[in-house]
């Protein structure tokens, strides 16, 4: 596992349901075909109305006309992030786009479990906002071991919430390797 | 040591005598759930992470419901089914309802109390986050996403952290103009979307025990609108009669201990609200439907796992005889039984499909159809600036198709006279 993230941050508002992650229409898609899973990231995030994507400002597209990658690393957001369906094609899509981590105040269970338990992307919460601190295309830097991210263009660094007891399945990469590492099912 | 009913529930499938609040626990699954958005992808993984010749731990609580893309002419949707077709062949699942067959039953979370998979105890994951509403039935219901899904699928196992419970109680005796619709949404309204994450919420109280088992299910229904873990509604006489009638299996009635601890406990007089709406575009923008009557909608939808059960097509019905609508108004069956109860159960003397035929309405094929917008030719999905007047669940951005159309939650007395003026309206002006 990486020990740090670095790369552009994306920042989004509260309650960022999974349809705005991945509009139900592109559930279709199979999840397993490499040209397939492509189109989840074209489409990650395109359900944001678009003045609320990419804030401060706004009207930023987190995957570009065309593109099936995301120039963005890092997705900040505020409180209840993944609120909504069970579709595990949200984090997916996200991490297909080429996100590495989430940073919200807070999450909906399901979408954070399936963050963690299928390895998808690091859903780390902050007990301060951080929406305002952060533009969006300004350089994170997370350190995994110091549970901190630094806004390297502005040289601020805040404290992140600990992981607690999913670290160790964030780390095995899944709730698959993590049962094999902890003898739960049989390794293979 | 005092208990909740979920705990008790959780404890009985961890086999343990007590679990506390917060504690991260094993639980033996009593039935997964999957459909045809989330059943492929959960194969996948399965086969992936078991082996390609690797058995589900047993075929028998292994049930698929496909319900979400049926009607439509996208390949990609009809590939979906396919795989599930194929999967439930090579590993015999004698629970699979396949599309296009007189097995097919339609909206999961419905069809799962009509085949006889909901029994008070028992511990029910699904891969749709309104599993929930098989809380109605005093068990545990919850959704999770494909992965811990196929986790299941090898191995009858899941962890999940024992939830602190808040709990609703309503109580006096329902009015005829409130539904278990408007209770949910106030709830809502109250504690936000996220004011219930990783909580039980618990009804209680007369009014909730005086509902049919169509409108528990709608109670516990949204629970996941608030962040619930689960809904809960420890069964009574009108459970048990319900469970006795779809199912022959052994179940365990539990109960919350008078002295169980919870996370908090409002208390509502039904007698003292009234019926309400959530704006766009959260199901937490409640306001009375007085305060924004007179706003006009271009369509009105009665349908959904929340409001396409007979029950809501009752309380439709009782505004929409002798009534013509004055916007399209879609009314969509859950499931195939609903369907045909519309055939049968009557009105003042006239079927419901009647009812909704005189009255101008166009009924739909059972499915989920347009509550989650769906692939572009779906039934009643919203297009352009579509103001939508909706029984179902979720009015997010998009969420009913088209990103610039918004959506009021309402109950189907409020969707039915909604319709009939073309704006909406409180169903007391119709009562």
């Amino acid at each position: 596992m990486d020990t740090i993230i670095q790369g552009k941050a994306y920042v989004l508002g509260k309650n960022i349901d999974t349809d705005q992650i991945i509009p139900a229409e592109h559930l279709v898609y199979s999840l397993s075909d490499p040209e397939e899973v492509k189109l989840y990231g074209k489409y990650a995030l395109s359900g944001v109305p678009p003045e609320q994507g990419g804030l401060p400002e706004g009207n930023i597209p987190f995957v570009g006309e065309g593109s099936f990658r995301s120039d963005y690393t890092v997705i900040v957001a505020g409180p209840n992030f993944g609120c909504g369906s069970s579709r595990e094609h949200a984090p997916f899509a996200l991490q297909v786009a080429g996100a590495k981590a989430i940073i919200a105040e807070s999450y909906a269970r399901i979408f954070y479990r399936n963050c963690v338990d299928g390895g998808f992307v690091i859903p780390y919460e902050t007990s301060q906002p951080l929406t305002d601190a952060i533009k969006t295309g300004d350089e994170l830097k997370i350190d995994i071991e110091a549970n901190t991210v630094t806004n390297l263009t502005t040289a601020i660094a805040y404290t992140l919430s600990p992981l607690g007891d999913v670290f160790s399945i964030v780390q095995a990469g899944g709730i698959f390797a993590y049962a094999r590492q902890e003898n739960l099912m049989a390794k293979s | 040591m005092a208990q909740t009913i979920t705990q008790k529930i959780l404890s009985r499938a961890a086999n343990r005598r007590f679990v506390e609040a917060g504690e991260s626990v094993w639980l033996n699954v009593d039935v997964l759930l999957t459909h045809d958005v989330c059943g492929p992808p959960t194969f996948d993984i399965f086969k992936q992470e078991f082996g390609p010749d690797a058995k589900v731990w047993d075929p028998e609580k292994v049930v698929v419901l496909p319900d979400h893309y049926i009607f439509t002419a996208n390949e990609h949707a009809h590939r979906n089914i396919d795989l599930l077709r194929q999967f439930a062949a090579e590993q015999g699942l004698p629970n699979y309802y396949d599309v296009g067959t007189s097995r097919y039953r339609g909206v999961c979370h419905v069809a799962l109390a009509e085949e006889g998979f909901n029994l008070p105890g028992t511990v029910l994951f699904g891969t749709d986050s309104h599993t929930c509403t098989s809380g109605a039935f005093g068990m545990f219901g919850t959704g999770i996403g494909n992965t811990d899904a196929a986790f299941i699928l090898g191995t009858g196992k899941l962890w999940e952290k024992v939830p602190e419970s808040m709990k609703f109680t309503f109580e006096d005796e329902m009015p005829e103009y409130l539904c278990a619709k408007d209770l949910i949404l106030q709830i809502l309204g109250d504690i936000g979307t996220d004011g219930a994450t990783y909580r039980a919420m618990e009804f209680d109280g007369e009014a909730v025990y005086s509902l049919p088992v169509d409108e528990r299910m709608t109670l516990c229904n949204m629970a996941i609108e608030a962040g619930g873990m689960n809904g809960i509604i420890a069964a009574d006489a009108v459970t048990e009669a319900y469970v006795k009638a779809h199912s022959s299996k052994p179940y365990e009635v539990f109960r919350s201990d008078p002295d169980a601890s919870y996370h908090s406990v409002r208390r509502y007089n039904v007698r003292e609200m009234e019926p309400v709406v959530a704006q766009p575009h959260s199901p937490d923008n409640r306001a009375t439907v007085r305060s924004v009557e007179g706003t006009k909608i271009t369509k009105s939808y009665i349908g959904s796992c929340t409001g396409g059960k007979l029950t809501d097509f009752m309380l439709a019905a009782k505004i929409l005889k002798g009534k013509q609508v004055a916007v399209h108004t879609n009314i969509v069956p859950a499931t195939v039984k609903v369907a045909r109860d519309l055939e049968c159960e009557t009105f003042e003397g006239v079927t419901l499909k009647k009812i909704f035929e005189d009255a101008g309405c166009s009924i739909a094929l059972p499915s989920c159809a347009a509550c989650l917008g769906g692939p572009a030719d779906t039934v009643g999905r919203s297009v352009d600036y579509d103001v939508v007047v909706s029984t179902t669940n979720r009015n997010f951005p998009g969420r009913m198709g088209s990103k610039k159309a918004g959506v009021y939650l309402a109950s189907p007395l409020t969707a039915a006279a909604s319709a009939v003026t073309g704006k909406l309206t409180d169903p007391r002006d119709f009562l």
